[in-house]
């Protein structure tokens, strides 16, 4: 097998490369074109593929979206123009359901995100039985969400045997039917206690690249603690934080579990996620869950491209 | 040398690939084929009762070699997701499936399941009239029968009778709910952190709006009028809903946004709350003593009523036939076992009386033995299920079969946002008045697609 590695065409570095940066097949001759095209036959069949794999079920998703379908009425199966998504935006719970979205995915994440910053500053430096507080602070994020989901609603937030109304007793405040009055709390609470171990994993491992002996010459330089941290340690931390921020987002914005499990999407906590399990599974409404699905992503993709890449113009040029 | 191993290497990958392929169809397909065996499928919910079920499948394949049964189990909500798609979509991959009394009507009117009628009046020793008749009437589209029930519940009152005594008030037999809420102030104990009565307020057409559907029935209103239009924000209807909230305020649980009826079961046997109103198997549960700590403490009395003689709902789970199912006959023989009154028997002599399916057949609560198993709750269960009417539970006519619930395909969503609504007015987020004008406002775009249908 080693001699059929060997034998292997390798594609070469093409040598027209140095007259242009933009190589086109026509510019290649002989072997190199030859190598070219064996190679984009290679790619051909995992490339349509992909392009299948991932664009049919949009499609269909499209498609559904223009079709009158409710699974529990066959009979009446047709054609709606647009009329899903006149209802979608009639029906008045696509706005709130996208506010509840950035409320939620938003307080957790600024919440995950100090905690995550103090809990990595604290493992930053060396102490007796580090590892064991790492792995500790860590397991949160292994917890399963629907388990997660069940830790906080029974055995932390119940109302009369719930350990957080206990404290709360001890200092002398009366219980609080957490449920029922600050719904969109308790979802906060359990996000952020899931995705603190995510955020602090990161963050560590950004303060754990920075360079020893230049904090050591701020300190020779006479800065303090807190001036090392506002203009060496915070500014070298950005490029990790926006990472943090990206995956974490892109994580939390598909939060189910706990409001299925804690909330039942009562109280502002109808997030976009919960909203299309709704449509889809409990108002059997295929057209209209399937509209929900389709402005969902124009949206998202509307976002990823207008708002993050200014969002990170800002930052790199901020850096130079 | 190559290229030769390399296409030797592919004509064997090619090779397995098929020969995998071949032998996976060819045993999937063997088995249903073999000689003289037919394998029925059914789709079931994962109650216990279910599970007794497949624990006697044995009996049945004593009686009936040639069928084999394939049970599948799933948690309620994914069986109904599961069966709406496969008989909305004509799939046909379950034979048999457990449905839900909400569900039979609707199903039977699209024709997604076989009628039963003449198949279970063609056996006398089945006997059809042996069922309740409103659980019958519940599980029948136009008089006809689109599944056989396999076990019902109605809802009553459980109240703890040493409470009760200690306070010097004697519970009436039909209690009104203006005395229930009277009872409740009156037995809460906030130092013990015991509430005067348990009530679903759990969002959810299947929880808050179970309980809170017969409120708003005795109370003299209800989700639709005889020409679908609806009654949400009528006055019969606010006034059930204030008196429900407002109870919940005085001395109910506290958090009841997050009370179904699992955690009222928890709260309720764990002495935690005077009474609960809620459905009549939960009556074996409190009365466990492994699980509970108020097991022949607690006293049963019909469910309270204010304008109507009767308020109990009735649910049962059925077992209907797949219309494109290719073995109905084997799929029936097995139904008519299960739902059998020699069923009942049986599992009450193997299995022991209080796993006996309740709630179905009068002649269940003619066995001796079981009767003296289900203490005070049997016999009541037993009057209530033949008392409740399904076709008017209100005080005005409905166009629809059903008392907690309305057996159009829109109310599942219907009362699922209608309760999230009413979440918030329980934690004081919206005024009442606010939140039933946008209920009304949801359940008329489902009843002018009725008024369309």
């Amino acid at each position: 097998m080693t001699s059929a590695v060997e034998e292997t065409p390798t594609i070469q570095p093409p040598i027209t490369a140095a007259k242009s940066k933009k190589v086109s097949l026509a510019d290649l001759k002989g072997q190199d074109l030859a190598q070219r095209k064996f190679a984009r036959k290679l790619i051909a069949p995992a490339l349509v593929a992909a392009i299948l794999i991932t664009q049919i079920p949009f499609l269909a998703t499209i498609y559904y979206s223009f079709q009158d379908w409710n699974l529990a009425r066959p009979q009446e199966r047709s054609f709606a123009g647009f009329s899903n998504y006149v209802a979608v935006v009639t029906n008045g719970a696509f706005l709130p359901s996208i506010w509840a979205t950035i409320r939620i995915v938003g307080g957790s994440m600024i919440l995950s995100l100090l905690l995550g910053l103090g809990l990595a500053m604290l493992l930053d430096r060396e102490f007796k039985g580090r590892a064991l507080a790492r792995t500790l602070l860590i397991t949160p994020f292994l917890v399963m969400p629907a388990a997660a989901a069940l830790i906080w609603k029974y055995s932390l937030l119940e109302v009369n045997t719930g350990m957080v109304n206990w404290g709360l007793g001890l200092l002398g405040i009366p219980p609080i039917a957490w449920n029922t009055d600050h719904p969109a709390l308790t979802i906060v609470f359990t996000l952020t206690w899931q995705y603190t171990p995510f955020m602090m994993l990161i963050l560590l491992a950004g303060l754990q690249s920075q360079a020893g002996d230049i904090l050591e010459a701020a300190n020779v330089d006479g800065a303090g603690a807190l001036q090392t941290f506002r203009y060496m340690t915070l500014p070298h931390l950005r490029t990790y934080a926006e990472l943090a921020i990206l995956l974490g987002t892109v994580f939390m914005i598909q939060v189910f579990d706990p409001v299925n499990i804690m909330t039942k999407g009562a109280g502002n906590t109808k997030t976009i996620a919960y909203l299309l399990y709704e449509r889809a599974f409990i108002g059997q409404q295929v057209g209209e869950a399937a509209a929900y699905g389709v402005i969902t992503v124009i949206l998202t993709i509307l976002f990823a491209t207008v708002a993050l890449r200014t969002l990170f113009k800002i930052f790199t040029e901020e850096a130079r | 040398m190559f290229p030769t191993t390399q296409r030797r290497m592919g004509v064997i990958g090619l090779g397995l690939g098929f020969g995998l392929a071949l032998s996976g169809c060819a045993g999937f397909g063997n088995l249903g084929t073999q000689p003289g065996v037919t394998t029925v499928t059914l789709a079931s919910v994962n109650n216990p009762q279910m599970q007794d079920m497949a624990q006697l499948l044995p009996e049945f394949n004593k009686l009936h070699p040639e069928i084999k049964i394939n049970m599948i189990f799933m948690e309620e909500n994914d069986l109904r997701n599961a069966a709406t798609k496969d008989v909305a979509t004509q799939g046909g991959q379950y034979d048999i499936m457990t449905v839900g009394a909400y569900e039979v009507p609707i199903w039977g009117q699209n024709r997604w399941l076989v009628d039963l009628t003449d198949l279970a009046a063609k056996d006398p020793s089945y006997d059809v009239a042996d069922f309740f008749k409103p659980v019958r009437d519940g599980v029948s589209y136009d008089g006809r029968l689109y599944a056989v029930p396999f076990y019902g519940e109605s809802s009553f009152l459980m109240y703890r009778k040493d409470l009760f005594q200690q306070a010097g008030i004697t519970m009436p037999e039909r209690p009104t709910w203006d005395q229930v809420a009277e009872y409740a102030a009156k037995l809460k104990d906030p130092s013990k952190d015991r509430a005067g009565i348990c009530l679903r307020a759990k969002p959810g057409w299947g929880e808050m709006f179970a309980p809170l559907t017969t409120v708003v029935n005795t109370f003299g209103g209800q989700w639709y009028n005889m020409d679908w239009q609806a009654q949400v924000n009528s006055p019969g209807f606010t006034d059930a809903v204030k008196f429900y909230i407002k109870t919940l305020d005085q001395s109910g649980e506290g958090d009841p946004v997050s009370f179904g009826f699992t955690e009222c079961l928890n709260l309720f046997s764990q002495d935690r709350a005077a009474m609960w109103y809620d459905a009549t198997s939960a009556a074996g549960s409190v009365e466990d003593p492994k699980n509970s700590r108020v097991a022949g403490k607690v006293g049963y009395v019909r469910a309270p009523v204010k304008l109507t003689q009767n308020s109990g709902w009735l649910w049962s789970w059925n077992l209907g036939i797949n219309a494109k199912s290719k073995h109905k006959e084997a799929a029936w023989e097995f139904v008519k076992w299960a739902t059998s009154k020699d069923y009942a028997k049986l599992v009450g002599s193997t299995l022991g009386w209080s796993r006996t399916p309740p709630g179905t057949r009068k002649s269940t609560y003619e066995i001796p033995e079981y009767v003296q198993a289900g203490g005070d709750f049997a016999p009541l269960t037993a009057k209530i299920m033949n008392e409740v009417d399904p076709t008017k539970p209100g005080v005005d006519p409905q166009p629809w079969v059903g008392i907690q619930y309305v057996t159009i395909p829109e109310f599942q969503d219907v009362g699922n946002q209608t309760s999230q609504l009413l979440a918030d007015v329980i934690a004081g987020r919206r005024t009442l008045t606010a939140a039933l004008d946008e209920g009304q406002k949801i359940a008329q775009r489902a009843g002018n697609n009725q008024k369309k249908g």
